[in-house]
């Protein structure tokens, strides 16, 4: 679990930096950027997705932390 | 099962589907006000799902601890009691927003918002009894009793006293329907993320309620 843990979490950011960056781009010059689109609600889901995430990166240390002291 | 990770990976990954796909997935419209609040069936409902299965932990451990008296099982029961609790009042907050954009005011005195408040109150109860006494041996033995007398109260408040009436809840028919939601209202794509929702945010539930529990057994030692 541990090992995984980090090159997840590396995955999981090139993909936000990737969308991000993507965005960027449409947003400069068209109306057509999917976090514009739909009264705004994607920017909702990605304020919620990054909420989700940063809950369990909290849920994990905590967890580690607990790990540490068991181990002791 | 405490101690492997790949069900905290699933959490995680249920609840980041949920929480993407949940704002992208169609709907269907089924009333003019409710428009794309429906989606709230991905949030709000997996509260009170994720409630009674982690209640349901707590006094499956509290009649186990009548059983073997050991104090492990007391952790279990009170980390669990605890967890479900707070989803129950996340569930009656997010309920109370949801309200009051589609029925008008965030508290109608519904009987399933009036049930739900009473069985957190009765939870509530569990922890100040909890609190109140300092003999570990005597308080973990009345709080398993009181638990299961607690979870049992669940059944009206919940389950039986909301079908009596009418509702402002979907599917709340009088006694014909069951005021929490209606099953029809849920096609099958809401279907796909409606319960990966219920499934992640018991395992989370799950997750902090064994975090609570390693954390008692570490203070006990």
């Amino acid at each position: 679990m541990k090992k995984y843990f980090k090159s997840f979490l590396l995955v999981l950011f090139a993909i936000v930096c990737f969308i991000g960056a993507k965005a960027q781009d449409v947003a400069a010059n068209t109306n057509t950027d999917v976090m514009r689109s739909n009264g705004k609600i994607y920017v909702v889901m990605a304020v919620v997705a990054t909420i989700v995430t940063g809950l369990f990166v909290y849920v994990y240390s905590i967890d580690k932390k607990i790990s540490k002291l068991e181990n002791k | 099962m405490i101690r492997k990770g790949w069900w905290k990976l699933l959490a995680f990954l249920l609840l980041f589907f949920t929480s993407i796909y949940g704002f992208i997935v169609k709907v269907p419209k089924l009333d003019d006000r409710l428009e794309h609040s429906i989606r709230n069936m991905f949030f709000h409902v997996p509260m009170w799902f994720a409630m009674m299965i982690l209640l349901f932990v707590s006094v499956w451990y509290a009649a186990k601890f009548l059983r073997t008296t050991s104090p492990i099982d007391d952790f279990y029961s009170k980390a669990f009691a605890a967890t479900g609790t707070l989803y129950g009042f996340l569930g009656l907050s997010t309920g109370a927003i949801w309200a009051n954009y589609q029925w008008g005011s965030p508290w109608s005195g519904d009987p399933k918002q009036n049930g739900a408040a009473i069985a957190m109150l009765i939870y509530l109860a569990y922890f100040v009894l909890r609190g109140s006494m300092t003999d570990e041996d005597k308080r973990s033995r009345i709080a398993a009793v009181y638990n299961i007398f607690a979870f049992f109260m669940l059944f009206p408040t919940l389950w039986i006293l909301p079908r009596l009436t009418e509702s402002l809840h979907p599917g709340g028919q009088g006694s014909e329907g069951n005021p929490g939601i209606n099953g029809k209202d849920m096609d099958a794509n809401m279907r796909s993320v409606f319960y990966p929702a219920v499934i992640g945010w018991t395992l989370l539930g799950v997750w902090v309620s064994t975090i609570k529990i390693r954390y008692e057994i570490l203070k006990a030692k």
